[in-house]
């Protein structure tokens, strides 16, 4: 009985969790990694992209709802998602056009592109804000527990409930569904292969006759794609709140680092090594030890190893492990 | 050519000032004036980082936030009760974490060919934390526990404030000695993600250390290098010179009881005003010394072998110049400065809110001045300083008054009226936004660039 | 001449690397082109491919004059070309980095594949491993095949046997002599000029910038003075 009221804890506070939120940053740091990858910089306006994809997601799906239009036990805002992705497209190819455009023509460095990427951000962040106001959003309707604590202690008769929302569900099948469909189109299509040939190698590239305004085209129309999305999941999950947005650029931004640069299948890995840690690292796992061990053994203190307020201390450290140990990334990545 | 840029611009600047103390008010001007200040010191400690070695760091809220911690360490009376029931706890804890960086620094350097180095380091780190919890536990609960409501936590050193602001820079120096070692050979996109990162588990101390910082409690009522509102509103010889400097105003007014009303109003309003100046010439005398210092050794053989390195690393190492050592030193030198303006900062202030530090308006923000000023250029530094922090403050009436020119015929209570109206704190964001773009595109070098030495 | 180039003057910034260079191939020949560094090999080859802007001067192939013709129309016409270093896509599998040789070939090119799994039989083997992991031989090998995927008549080679070691080369030029076989004009450059000379059919030395020398293989490869200035002696 012990044994099985461990792992059910176990799996509710941090399998489920960790498993969402793993979620949540693979498609952040995989849109990161594509970035790098084919225009090579990294993008600090990435999260509030993410805020905007998502602001327009949510403010159709208001629209939707005004017209009583829902997706029945679904949120309604999955039907807002496209219009959502159609935008951010837009705006990303906007962007592209005005003014990273003309720093790839120059050739310019690296750090001019950080730069710049960090005035589109301002812009973002006050355009979301301005629009949508910078307080705490709810959007999500539906059906929300799949599973409730309670539900499942009475089914099981444990001590340790089980609570899965369903948003947690649609996270871990939209994110697998988006994936395969990513990794197939980057793995067994001819233009996803020239994508990553000229990712690997620009020149070669455009020896090989690829065009590279087609691959940049793509690049931000499957950025934004996957910027929507996970801003949309994450928001549905907990809630819409603007200022969150550039935050979690932290964790997304070392999951990269950590998978490799450059590597999409590395930063898919890399957005769940750091969910996992981040989440099994502050854990405390008093209750856990309580199950499992004799009374006379029984821990008095919480055994936590980090508190939660270090959650940053996590992606850094693991970032630093990595970049000590395998420069390149756990997956090899670009050498930087 | 390039001195006479510097002249206008900075008078330019002057009059925007004194424009909008005649406009607004001479409070406003002056707050105006010392945050520009404040903020020229930062930007010419990120300039050094920047400007002269090409480094990128992103960490500068932490280092902000380092600067304002030393205010507390080193200006609040001690909590006597703390130390004598924590305080020991904390200096064991403290002797341990410096302890087990030395034996790291040691086992990196002298333990080279051990094959297993990094897995002996890594483990040391990962026992080491929780053994400092158990160390430092029980006296982080003691000390928070003692009139948590005032207090709960160890407390200063009781001396005068402008202490702190060299202290912080000393700690800042220290900090960034150790990320340095650890990050300074990334190259700049991971340098500036992983200083970002720092920066986050900095102020992550500092807001969640409460026996130590108070934590998101804040720390209200710090010393000042000035006299206070209060003190000057009750001394003779302040409301002597208040009614000095307006006997014209004054006379005007024949009934006894009103020119009373508006001497004590006059006071008042002064007492604001004679506060900031105070601080101004303070403020001004750093800003003023760091310039001198910094334009001396951007002038010297030092300043343009740094120079030379950033251009050309490689070529710099060819000619034996121990890149590391000076890297290192620079970021220290940089962090040492903003450090210094983070304990001005809340030294003006008067409080210490960990909670208020964040990214935009600490880290990026600050580089948007040192971008927009001149990459390299002191002058620069300050300029965009002065330009920014103008800009920021100045948006927010800007942005009404335009919001007011347009939506004229609507009514006050049109709800896209009141949206925009609301939505009026944002605005800066997005003129910060355009403004750094479009500097970026049309003068990537700033305003005021900087000037290529020849030799 | 099935390709030509007279009279090549160009180089970087204002400075002009190459002046009035010429050379030419025939279908089933192998031309080298070699001389002493910095004087400016890669540059012309560069020229003939078009990757650098020329000053003045005349390219031909089969005929035609594709002076003014852009890289990627140049290679849609037969011209093929493996690039000194980063001539392959390390991510990509050995078998992907053949697809991306003929990109821009719309039909089935399965064939085309096994035709160069033929041609170098220890790279099929590894077709689904990433090229970066293989050897250094092994990645010339399939930077060479890329290069063949578009079906060239004209093959140029940057430095083929760079930093490889003399078992290699030889293998490689083996290979070479193979593609020569299918009738292919080739032209490489080389810094290895004894070997190269040996599987060549003729040869062109440039000293700074210009024609010194050119020749039959066997001319160049036994006169006294080439062979001081050039050859080691």
């Amino acid at each position: 009985m012990d044994f099985l009221n461990a792992i059910i804890l176990i799996s509710n506070f941090i399998l489920v969790p960790a498993i969402t939120y793993g979620s949540q940053l693979a498609l952040g740091a995989i849109g990161v990694t594509l970035i790098y990858g084919v225009l090579r910089f990294a993008n600090f306006a990435y999260g509030d992209l993410m805020a905007f994809g998502t602001m327009i997601v949510i403010l159709f799906t208001w629209y939707l709802q005004s017209k009583g239009i829902t997706f029945g036990l679904l949120p309604t805002a999955l039907l807002a998602l496209p219009i959502g992705i159609l935008f951010t497209i837009a705006i990303s190819l906007f962007f592209d056009k005005t003014i990273f455009e003309y720093y790839r023509e120059k050739k310019s460095n690296p750090v001019t592109f950080i730069v710049v990427s960090l005035g589109i951000m301002f812009v973002l962040n006050a355009v979301v804000r301005i629009i949508i106001g910078p307080n705490d959003i709810n959007f999500m309707d539906g059906h929300k527990f799949i599973m409730k604590a309670r539900e499942f202690k009475q089914i099981t008769g444990l001590n340790e409930g089980l609570a899965i929302k369903s948003t947690q569900v649609i996270t871990l099948i939209t994110t697998i569904i988006t994936c395969s469909l990513l990794f197939y189109f980057l793995n067994k299509t001819k233009t996803g292969k020239s994508m990553r040939a000229y990712s690997d190698n620009e020149d070669l590239a455009l020896l090989s006759g690829i065009d590279p305004k087609k691959i940049i085209l793509l690049t931000w129309v499957i950025v934004s794609i996957l910027a929507t999305v996970g801003g949309t999941l994450y928001g549905l999950d907990k809630s819409f709140k603007p200022f969150t947005y550039f935050n979690n650029l932290l964790p997304i931004f070392a999951a990269t680092i950590v998978g490799g640069i450059g590597n999409p299948l590395g930063a898919f890995y890399g957005g769940f090594l750091i969910a996992f840690s981040e989440i099994a690292l502050t854990y405390a796992y008093k209750k856990f030890f309580k199950y499992l061990l004799p009374e006379s053994l029984e821990p008095n203190t919480l055994i936590q190893f980090i508190s939660t307020d270090y959650k940053f201390a996590i992606s850094f450290a693991i970032l630093v492990v990595v970049l000590i140990f395998r420069p390149n990334g756990i997956f090899k990545g670009k050498v930087i | 050519m390039k001195n006479l840029d510097i002249k206008i611009s900075f008078s330019v600047m002057a009059l925007l000032i004194i424009l909008v103390g005649i406009f607004q008010s001479w409070g406003v001007a002056l707050s105006i004036l010392n945050l520009c200040l404040i903020s020229a010191v930062m930007s010419m400690g990120v300039n050094i980082q920047w400007g002269f070695a090409g480094l990128i760091n992103f960490g500068v809220m932490g280092f902000l936030a380092i600067g304002g911690l030393a205010t507390i360490l080193v200006s609040v009376p001690p909590v006597i009760e703390a130390w004598s029931t924590g305080g020991m706890g904390i200096l064991v804890s403290g002797l341990f974490i410096i302890s087990v960086v030395l034996l790291l620094f040691f086992i990196n350097k002298k333990l080279n060919d051990y094959k297993y180095k990094n897995y002996l380091i890594f483990l040391i780190i990962i026992l080491s934390i929780p053994l400092l919890k158990l160390i430092s536990g029980p006296s982080i609960n003691k000390i928070e526990s003692i009139n948590a409501a005032t207090s709960g936590f160890l407390g200063g050193m009781n001396l005068p404030i402008i202490f702190s602001w060299f202290f912080g820079a000393l700690l800042s120096a220290g900090v960034a000695f150790v990320i340095g070692k650890v990050c300074l050979g990334l190259r700049s996109d991971y340098l500036a993600i992983s200083t970002l990162l720092i920066s986050g588990i900095i102020v992550s101390i500092v807001k969640h250390e409460e026996w130590l910082s108070r934590g998101v409690k804040n720390v209200i009522g710090l010393k000042r290098p000035a006299p206070y509102e209060v003190d000057l509103q009750s001394s003779d010889w302040f409301i002597r010179l208040v009614e000095f400097l307006n006997t014209s105003k004054l006379s005007k007014i024949f009934d006894i009881t009103e020119r009373q009303d508006l001497l004590s109003k006059l006071v008042i309003t002064s007492s604001g005003i004679f506060v900031k100046l105070c601080f101004a010439l303070i403020f001004f005398l750093v800003v003023c010394t760091l310039l001198y210092f910094s334009e001396k050794a951007l002038k010297s053989p030092w300043g343009r072998m740094m120079r030379a390195i950033r251009d050309n690393e490689d070529a710099a190492k060819a000619m034996g110049k121990n890149v590391v050592k000076q890297h290192l030193f620079i970021f220290m030198l940089g962090s040492a400065i903003i450090g210094f303006a983070g304990a001005m900062l809340v030294t003006y202030d008067g409080l210490f809110t960990p909670s208020s530090y964040q990214p935009l308006r600490y880290t990026f923000l600050i580089w948007v001045m040192v971008l927009l000023g001149g990459t390299g250029n002191n002058y620069g530094a300050i300029l965009g300083a002065f330009v920014v922090w103008f800009i920021w403050i100045q948006s927010a009436p800007f942005a009404l008054y335009v919001i007011n020119l347009f939506t004229s015929q609507l009514d006050e209570s049109n709800a896209i009226k009141l949206h925009l109206v609301n939505s009026i704190p944002y605005f800066r964001y997005l003129m910060m936004g355009l403004g750094l773009l479009v500097v970026m595109r049309y003068k990537p070098k700033g305003l005021l660039p900087e000037k290529v030495m020849r030799n | 001449m099935y390709f030509s180039a007279s009279k090549l003057t160009g180089g970087y910034g204002g400075v002009n690397i190459i002046e009035d260079c010429s050379f030419n191939v025939n279908r089933g020949e192998i031309v080298s082109i070699l001389g002493p560094n910095g004087a400016g090999k890669s540059t012309a080859m560069k020229a003939m491919l078009g990757i650098l802007d020329l000053k003045s001067g005349e390219i031909n192939l089969d005929g035609q004059d594709i002076t003014k013709f852009k890289t990627q129309d140049r290679i849609k016409l037969g011209v093929s070309f493996v690039p000194q270093i980063k001539n392959i896509f390390t991510e990509l599998t050995v078998e992907e980095n053949l697809e991306m040789g003929a990109f821009l070939n719309e039909d089935d090119i399965r064939l085309q594949i096994e035709k160069m799994f033929d041609l170098f039989p220890i790279i099929k083997e590894k077709r689904k491993q990433a090229a970066g992991e293989l050897s250094g031989g092994q990645r010339q090998q399939v930077a060479i095949a890329r290069a063949l995927m578009t079906n060239p008549t004209v093959l140029m080679l940057d430095e083929p046997t760079a930093g490889v070691s003399p078992v290699i080369m030889d293998e490689i030029f083996q290979h070479i002599l193979n593609i020569k076989k299918q009738n292919i004009a080739i032209l490489m450059v080389e810094q290895n000029a004894r070997q190269a000379l040996e599987i060549s059919d003729r040869g062109y030395i440039l000293v700074t910038g210009k024609n010194a020398y050119e020749g039959d293989g066997d001319y160049l490869l036994n006169d006294k003075e080439i062979r001081k200035s050039f050859l080691g002696g």
